[in-house]
């Protein structure tokens, strides 16, 4: 999978893109956020209050636990702000 | 149509653009959006704005399908900007073209008020100092959807 981090979320981890295999532990979003949140503080911070954080899976906004596989595109996000 | 880029647009332009030679539109609405030097009650010099590239455009054209699947629109159009802009410069364009004007004027607010809450776009902001900060979600622009609800 390709990971995408925008906006604040990308300066506070210091990365814009990952590549992340998917495994028994991570295979759907809610497993990849539960993830997310063991990987340091840094991380443990973004991930902390879900409110805050929009994802989308391959370019569509989710609301809820949505199944992952290999080669698809997840973006984590603030609510936008354009316009 | 929509366009997502870093160059700076001419409303004018493009209104032009739209409308030359057609005789059956009767009405245009035009939404320019422009970078101010003030928000939430501090100073503003400068403006950069990062984007998604390819859901930005997914959501555009979404958005403007939405648009033209609810009112009689003759012509419509997303100019969105990304990258760094100076005061006074324009940042977002939205033209509707319709046979009668109501269709063109809620088209136009329709489409700017989906693209402030849907489209993956983020602004930071730097102060005179030269210190940044990422612009936060207003509840104005949330709460500016529910008349679009569909009853």
């Amino acid at each position: 999978m390709t990971i995408l981090y925008f906006a604040w979320l990308r300066t506070k981890l210091g990365m814009s893109t990952e590549d992340l295999p998917c495994s028994d532990e991570v295979f759907d979003t809610d497993s990849l956020v539960a993830w997310m949140k063991t990987r340091g503080p840094a991380f443990a911070e973004v991930f902390s209050d879900l409110e805050v954080v929009r994802i989308a899976v391959n370019q569509e906004y989710i609301t809820s636990n949505t199944p992952l596989k290999d080669g698809d595109e997840v973006a984590f996000f603030p609510p936008v702000t354009g316009g | 149509m929509i366009r997502v880029q870093r160059e700076v647009f001419e409303t004018g332009v493009e209104i032009e653009t739209m409308t030359s030679g057609r005789t059956d539109i009767g009405a245009v609405v035009s939404f320019t959006g422009l970078v101010r030097d003030f928000n939430e009650g501090t100073t503003v010099s400068k403006l950069t704005l990062e984007h998604y590239p390819g859901m930005t455009e997914k959501q555009l054209e979404k958005i403007e399908r939405e648009a033209n699947e609810r009112w009689d629109l003759q012509g419509s159009m997303i100019i969105h900007r990304y990258g760094v802009m100076e005061l006074g410069e324009p940042i977002v364009l939205v033209i509707t073209a319709s046979a009668h004007r109501q269709d063109a004027f809620e088209a136009a607010s329709f489409l700017m008020d989906w693209l402030k809450t849907k489209a993956p776009f983020w602004k930071q902001e730097e102060d005179a100092h030269g210190q940044s900060g990422w612009v936060s979600e207003r509840r104005e622009d949330i709460d500016a959807l529910d008349r679009w609800e569909k009853k």
